[in-house]
């Protein structure tokens, strides 16, 4: 049996095929069963979608390369739950085109940050780490603040998003733009439709503290504003030991 | 294509393919090769049996040891939960002015507070407690909205200007960009809140400024500082009299706090941190405020 081989080397198309064949036992058995088996992702009925400012937001982190430092996957271990809070579940990262699970952690986890901070503090510390952080390597990124975020474009965004499985409706992309406006302005008639249509449960707020401009600052902190806070989801688990303690693991 | 030989000086066969009379031999696998493969099937066999591992249409193999991450992390918390019982018991139903005046109670405080300190607070209050531009220090004994223990305790569950039901609300109104101040008459009031703390630096014009600075202040500013500015606790408006300042007492600064006006945000905690964890840090506060005065 073992010298078959040598059959096979000597017709190349043979063989590539045979690699392909091979090769792809593991993928498809890690990823096809995902497809069928209904526990991978719970259902919610309180997910909501991301916003446009916060696509922008995501898109910024991504652009910026953040994941390269920062995870945004809680383990199921115990001192991640301890330090962070629910380890986090499929469902959360539903309507994440790509994922940003992340699996280096230069800098803390970010899957539950949102809300840990207010604005004014998210935007003194991009713009430098030292300022609030004095031992901190994370880098400036102080452009953010000069940048003019690019949202007119925000409408394909959604719909893109929309072709891979997240439920935009029509309404907002077509008013994609003019919610990514209203998000950042609060009191402003944009603002009004903008809630309207993402529910009460949305953060607007002038992120970045300026009213004169929506920048990527704005995008950004708005983004880092709601990681894990799409659903309340981990935080009702089932499991009585999974409540929130954050006892202090250490440094 | 030639026909495999034996190869005289390695006693192997060759593969019979021979290029340019350069003939290949075909060496057999070596056997540490064929022993480890074999060791890393058996123990994936192994594994299959123990944990889950081969899924199928509608679920997956659970293995015969049973095991389930959450279940895991599940008893390893209340594994730690009971041992934190002893003391958390005692943090959160003990009266925080009885765990005050008990020795061995505020020695915990000092080492567990410090850890939750720097893991929840300190990014804004500074390590040291003692705040940074917009940040507040809580050492200076300048309580925005109080420094009872009741009153910490409370500000740290509902936080400050937050989506929390409860919040504590504190805005300084923009007076510049809603109009209802000119630039002249912030002129003045910049010179009459300067003047409360240090009266010395004032300039001859500013001088002047007092009297319609001080007028201004008492038609617009008492409400919230007080008639003396020495701030009120109720709506958590800052003293302006003393020489600590949260966001900056220079004429810049101040200026920009009329115009612009404030509105800091102090994150709300009940849903992080549970009741021990929250009294243990009020304790913490209050502790290191003691020691730094
Ligand atoms: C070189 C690695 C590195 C990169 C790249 C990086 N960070 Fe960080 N980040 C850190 C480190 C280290 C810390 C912890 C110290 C601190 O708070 O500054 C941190 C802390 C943070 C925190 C506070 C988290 C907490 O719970 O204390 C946030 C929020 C954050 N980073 C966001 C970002 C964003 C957004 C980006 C991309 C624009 C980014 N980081 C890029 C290293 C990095
Ligand atoms: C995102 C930054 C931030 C974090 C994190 C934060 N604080 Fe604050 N805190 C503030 C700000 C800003 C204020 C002042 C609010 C204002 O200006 O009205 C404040 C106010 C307070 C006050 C009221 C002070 C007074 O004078 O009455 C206390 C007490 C306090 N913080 C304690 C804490 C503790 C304890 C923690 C950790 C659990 C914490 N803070 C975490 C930003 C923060
Ligand atoms: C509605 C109540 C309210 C009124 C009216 C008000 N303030 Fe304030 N003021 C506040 C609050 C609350 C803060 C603290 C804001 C914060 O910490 O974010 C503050 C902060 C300030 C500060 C910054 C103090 C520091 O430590 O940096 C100055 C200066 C100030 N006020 C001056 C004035 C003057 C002058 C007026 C009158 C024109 C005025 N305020 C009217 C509520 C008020």
């Amino acid at each position: 049996m073992l010298d078959k081989h040598a059959k096979l080397e000597r017709n190349a198309l043979a063989f590539v095929f045979a690699i392909i064949f091979v090769a792809s036992i593991g993928g498809i058995v890690e990823i096809a069963p995902l497809f069928t088996i209904d526990e991978t992702v719970e259902e919610v009925e309180d997910m909501r979608v991301y916003t446009p400012l916060e696509v922008a937001g995501r898109n910024i982190y991504i652009r910026e390369g953040c994941y390269a430092c920062h995870s945004q996957m809680i383990r199921t271990l115990q001192d991640e739950v301890e330090r962070y809070g629910p380890y986090s579940l499929a469902v959360e990262s539903q309507y994440d085109h790509p994922m940003l699970w992340g699996s280096k952690r230069t800098g803390p986890d970010l899957a539950r940050v949102g809300e840990k901070f207010s604005d004014a503090w998210h935007v003194a510390h991009l713009i430098n780490p030292r300022n609030v952080v004095p031992s901190s390597v994370m880098p400036s990124y102080a452009w953010l603040m000069r940048n003019t975020l690019k949202y007119e474009d925000m409408g394909l965004h959604l719909s893109a998003l929309r072709k891979v499985g997240v439920p935009y409706s029509d309404e907002m992309i077509e008013n994609a733009a003019q919610d990514t406006y209203g998000q950042a302005r609060p009191g402003s008639e944009r603002a009004d439709a903008f809630v309207e249509r993402y529910g009460e449960e949305s953060n607007v707020s002038l992120f970045d503290g300026d009213p004169d401009r929506i920048t990527e600052m704005d995008a950004l902190v708005a983004y880092l504003q709601i990681l894990g806070r799409l659903t309340d989801v981990a935080h009702q688990s089932s499991d009585s030991a999974q409540q929130t303690t954050s006892t202090g693991s250490g440094d | 294509m030639t026909k495999p030989e034996r190869d005289p000086y390695t006693g192997l066969m060759t593969t019979g393919h021979e290029w340019n009379g350069i003939k290949e031999l075909k060496t057999p696998i070596p056997r540490p090769v064929k022993f480890f493969l074999a060791l890393t099937i058996l123990v994936s066999v192994l594994f299959w049996v123990l944990f889950p591992t081969w899924p199928y249409g509608s679920g997956y193999t659970k293995g015969i040891l049973n095991i389930d991450q959450r279940q895991l992390v599940a008893e390893d918390l209340s594994r730690s939960a009971a041992l934190r019982a002893s003391w958390e018991e005692k943090f959160s139903t003990t009266d925080l002015a009885a765990l005050e005046a008990d020795a061995d109670a505020m020695t915990f405080v000092r080492s567990h507070g410090a850890r939750l300190f720097k893991d929840n607070c300190a990014a804004c209050h500074g390590t040291d407690a003692a705040g940074g531009p917009g940040f507040p220090s809580l050492v200076d004994d300048q309580w925005l909205w109080g420094g009872e223990s009741e009153t910490i305790l409370e500000t740290l569950k509902v936080g400050i200007n937050t989506r929390h039901e409860d919040t504590r609300n504190a805005e300084m109104l923009a007076f510049g960009d809603q109009g209802l101040l000119d630039a002249d008459q912030i002129r003045a009031l910049t010179s009459y809140v300067v003047s409360l703390s240090r009266a010395d630096e004032l300039s001859e014009k500013s001088v002047a400024q007092l009297p319609q600075g001080k007028e201004l202040f008492a038609e617009n500013c008492a409400s919230c500082h007080g008639e003396t500015g020495k701030g009120l606790r109720d709506v958590g408006a800052p003293n302006l009299t003393d020489d600590y300042w949260i966001y900056g007492g220079d004429v810049d600064t101040i200026r920009a706090t009329l115009r612009h006006g404030r509105k800091g945000v102090m994150p709300f905690w009940d849903q992080r941190l549970n009741e021990a964890d929250l009294r243990l840090l009020t304790l913490y506060v209050r502790d290191i405020g003691a020691q730094t005065k």
